[in-house]
């Protein structure tokens, strides 16, 4: 296969960056999208070019490293996966593929396709987390939790921090990312003492950070890697709601 | 210098006890004046980080990635082990020790086994109370699986993705103490060197990723968190940038290496489809749990799996081990499967691979039995191979998985340099020759979040410090030395890029330091790598400067690494005269082709140390007594 890449290509954050188009061949179906841009890097560095910088780790779709923006979508034209779950056999041959970085005012450009995402980190330390000490914790079975509220909480969990959502956003929202965790919380007996201020400091920082608010269009679930669903915005708005009334 | 593992006296179920008792306290109110630098945050750095600031210390953690939920942990699968008996089926501490010692095939310490198991079960409390979900049955209380080298179900689990919950916990934790003040997190910083001063570790070197400039910290001790060095091997089922370069510059600032030739090669990866191919994919081994493992008794049988009749069918793992079946050890499972395709038995468009059928168990379960328990699993499968597992077999191949070996520490996870601690993965400390599932996991939050904050006060309280300021000479030294590898590996301008170098080391440790070894092709191996460090020193080419975000530079410092730690991997592997566990000697087999271990010359850990690049290593031995568990021919039978 052969394809036709037009990749954003910025030096640094406070350089002006431009889409700058590359031609590779030889490309077979089972290469992973990363594998291609690997491809490209070598050629690249062969000809004493500056290779292409993105982030990835561990390329299984779970290290929520490897945020791209590919023809228009977060992640590429397949649901449910992330850049690094991309295989070529996605795409017709001879198409041309454009691959730009995930672009929101929270997440800054360091080079390339590379962004600072550091602000969902400051999210959770406004109050993803239940505070418990290491220790003198009961004993793992001491509460049951309904196998169904479980695996809710587990959906919610499975979130990889990606930024796909805010990417996919108008409205550059990380509503979807903020829900995932307070969700998960929510629902969870753990999470009932601090469920009012975890819901008001989390959101706080999110309107911080320069993330904006959510206008329902329901993008971020469409893209999402890890198909997390709206329903967990509208559970934290009503946790939301409730916190703020009592 | 004298090993001294400081094993604590008293019965075993009694030393953790005695030894917590005997440990010298930090009082509360000095434990802000005491810092320490915390170097990854993977599921030990991060339960460590979190950990040590609660009770009060000052603490930075540092890491190369963005953020610390982001480490390699989060790709674990399968699940946790610990023996709270919940499914009533005999478990008990004993029994994850004994069958962990087992498994290790004899070459671990007993008491920081038995420490492990015992603390193992407020792992489980300490995660849950955290909020992570883990799997429960319709009862609501917490669901148990089996998993390789057990016969009890003790692994708990959460989907295929325990690590990723695990580390999602121990960051949230970490993230708290972030949010309060108490650490002090730097991402984007790769720790390129180790400070020592006046013979103890007081801080680290790093360099901005972003910016490219170099920074040092200082403290009162240094934990390093880093992982494993599979991908010394360039395709393992580690993520990409997992590397050795903290321990292996520690290595070299006089921490012993241990058991650099226990690598785990694990049964049940997607094979590799092409020379492109970046990095391996794991299915997770509790697949082990419901899937028959196969090969087509006739060589080169090219047929559909399906149009093969059962009795042409060879389940060889519950042929040779009935009481085991599909469920024994992964060395053992990693090895019949290269038997397998070594006697031109192996599947698919390769021929190196071996089916993992679930046609049986969908049969009797159902589909959708198998989409709760495994679903992400043959999701992945798929995108990968475009083939769908629920209607034909899965194909599997042994890939680098784990590295068991890592710098020694002793029973209080200090390495051979004073106030160099060691966690997780990084260390040697107690999976011996072989890992069983399930217990990395284990062993990385024991050590994180219920070791090392007791271990490391008796040595803040025992020593004296003086302080560290920045023009230190051992702080001046060490930046001068790294800033002038750095130029040195820029100034090469070769032909040959780092991974092309890269992928060459793999290969040549793949043939000669892999799956099976003997003597002739371990010297071989030695040669070979010696004569590509060389060229890597000649040839490798960099783009961009050191001053600038330079992924290739990140690259290349790690791969210099690798190329010298290899040669250790190769050294290590020739001086161990026998069999056990993950090692396998050619020389030294049983009749029925199973590992055969040499207690008498070989019941001990092999620490190395340091004495210069292309100087050969000081071996010192750690002897180990098994006065629990007996050794014995480990039978899966
Ligand atoms: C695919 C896969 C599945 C697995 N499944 C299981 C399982 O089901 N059960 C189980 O028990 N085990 C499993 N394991 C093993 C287990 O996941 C690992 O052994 C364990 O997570 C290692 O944790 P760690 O904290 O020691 O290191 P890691 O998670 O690797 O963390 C290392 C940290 O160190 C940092 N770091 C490293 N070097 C530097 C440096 N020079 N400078 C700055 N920072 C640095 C990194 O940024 C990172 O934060 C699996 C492993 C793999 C590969
Ligand atoms: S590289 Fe980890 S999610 Fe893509």
């Amino acid at each position: 296969m052969n394809f036709t890449l037009k990749i954003w290509r910025q030096k640094d954050s406070a350089s002006k960056g431009e889409l700058t188009t590359y031609y590779t061949s030889d490309i077979t179906s089972d290469m992973s999208f990363l594998e291609v841009l690997d491809k490209l890097n070598q050629e690249l560095i062969k000809r004493g070019d500056d290779p292409v910088a993105f982030d990835h780790d561990c390329r299984e779709g779970i290290c929520g490293s490897c945020g791209m923006y590919i023809n228009g979508r977060s992640h590429g034209p397949q649901r449910g996966g992330a850049s690094c779950q991309l295989h070529m056999r996605s795409f017709k041959d001879g198409e041309t593929i454009v691959v730009e970085p995930f672009r929101a005012k929270g997440f800054p450009i360091i080079k390339d396709l590379v962004v600072d995402r550091s602000a969902f980190d400051r999210i959770m330390q406004a109050g993803g987390f239940v505070s418990v000490d290491t220790g003198g914790t009961p004993d793992a079975n001491a509460i049951p939790i309904p196998k169904k509220i479980a695996d809710v909480a587990m959906n919610a969990a499975s979130c990889i921090g990606c930024g796909a959502c805010v990417a996919a956003c108008k409205n550059s929202s990380a509503m979807l990312f903020v829900a995932a965790k307070v969700s998960q919380l929510a629902l969870l007996p753990q999470g009932q003492t601090e469920r009012k201020e975890r819901v008001i400091a989390m959101l706080a920082q999110m309107d911080k950070e320069g993330f904006g608010s959510c206008t329902n269009t329901y993008s971020c679930e469409a893209e999402c890697p890890k198909e997390i669903s709206v329903t967990h915005i509208a559970r934290m708005n009503r946790e939301y709601l409730k916190a703020v009334l009592s | 210098m004298k090993l001294d593992a400081q094993i604590p006296e008293g019965p075993i179920e009694k030393k953790w006890d005695l030894h917590k008792f005997n440990l010298k306290l930090v009082n509360p109110a000095n434990k802000r004046k005491y810092h320490i630098i915390v170097v990854g945050t993977g599921l030990a750095g991060a339960s460590a980080a979190a950990s040590l600031a609660e009770l009060g210390y000052k603490v930075t953690a540092i890491s190369y990635h963005e953020s610390p939920r982001r480490a390699h942990s989060i790709a674990a699968q399968g699940g946790i082990n610990a023996p709270k008996n919940y499914p009533n089926d005999g478990d008990s501490i004993y029994r994850l020790f004994y069958d962990t010692v087992k498994g290790g095939d004899y070459r671990a310490r007993e008491a920081n086994v038995y420490r492990l198991a015992q603390v193992s079960n407020s792992i489980i409390d300490q995660c849950v109370a955290q909020g992570v979900p883990f799997a429960r049955d319709y009862g609501g209380l917490l669901d148990n699986r089996s998993f390789g080298g057990a016969q009890v179900s003790r692994t708990f689990y959460a989907r295929g993705q325990t690590g990723q919950q695990l580390l999602l916990g121990a960051y949230s934790a970490l993230s708290r103490q972030i949010g309060l003040g108490a650490v002090k997190f730097y991402g984007r910083r790769d720790v390129l060197d180790i400070i020592v001063a006046d013979g103890q570790a007081r801080g680290v070197v790093t360099r901005n990723m972003v910016t490219g400039l170099l920074e040092t910290y200082t403290g009162d001790a240094v934990i390093l968190a880093t992982g494993g060095y599979g991908n010394a091997y360039y395709l393992s089922t580690n993520a990409k940038q997992s590397n050795a370069s903290a321990i292996w510059r520690a290595h070299k600032k006089g921490a012993y290496f241990a058991n650099a030739c226990f690598t785990q090669i694990h049964p049940t990866c997607i094979p590799v489809s092409s020379d492109h191919q970046s990095k391996l994919t794991l299915m997770s081994e509790s697949l082990r749990n419901d899937g028959r493992i196969w090969v087509p008794k006739k060589q080169g049988d090219a047929r559909d799996p399906r149009q093969i009749p059962e009795d042409e069918r060879d389940y060889y793992l519950e042929r040779l081990y009935p009481s085991f079946g599909n469920l024994v050890p992964r060395d053992v499972a990693s090895r019949r499967a290269k038997e397998a395709c070594d006697r031109g038995r192996g599947v698919g468009p390769t021929k190196l691979a071996v089916y993992l059928d679930f046609a049986d168990t969908i049969k009797r379960n159902g589909r959708d039995w198998i989409v709760q328990k495994y679903d992400n699993l043959f999701d992945m499968y798929q995108r990968i191979t475009d083939e769908n597992a629920f209607e034909k077999p899965m194909r599997i191949f042994p890939a680098v998985h784990y590295t068991m070996g890592g710098l020694w520490v002793d029973y209080n996870l200090m390495s051979t340099i004073p106030g160099l601690f060691v966690l997780g993965e990084a260390n040697f400390s107690d999976h011996g020759a072989n890992r069983l599932g399930a217990s990395a996991l284990m062993q990385g939050l024991a050590d994180g979040y219920f070791i090392i904050p007791y271990t490391i006060g008796d040595y803040l309280a025992r020593t004296k410090f003086t302080p560290m300021k920045e023009d230190h000479p051992a702080v001046v030294d060490t930046l001068s030395a790294v800033d002038n590898t750095i130029q040195k590996l820029v100034a090469v301008q070769g032909n040959q890029s780092v991974d092309q170098l890269h992928r060459k080391l793999g290969r040549i440790m793949w043939e000669f330091v892999g799956m099976s070894r003997n003597a002739a092709g371990l010297k071989k191996g030695q040669g070979e790598i010696r004569k590509l460090r060389e060229e890597f020193w000649k040839d490798v080419k960099l783009p961009g400067t050191a001053l600038e975000f330079n992924q290739e530079l990140e690259k290349a410092w790690r791969v210099a690494d690798f190329m010298e730690l290899a040669e250790l991997m190769a050294t290590d592997a020739l001086h161990r005269e026998e069999s056990c566990g993950g090692h396998f000697r050619e020389e030294h087999q049983t009749d029925e082709n199973e590992a055969k271990r040499n207690d008498k010359k070989f019941s001990y850990v092999a620490a190395w140390e340091f004495k210069g690049v292309g100087t050969p290593p000081k071996l010192h031995k750690e002897p180990l007594k098994f006065e629990y568990v007996t050794p014995s021919q480990r039978s899966y039978k």
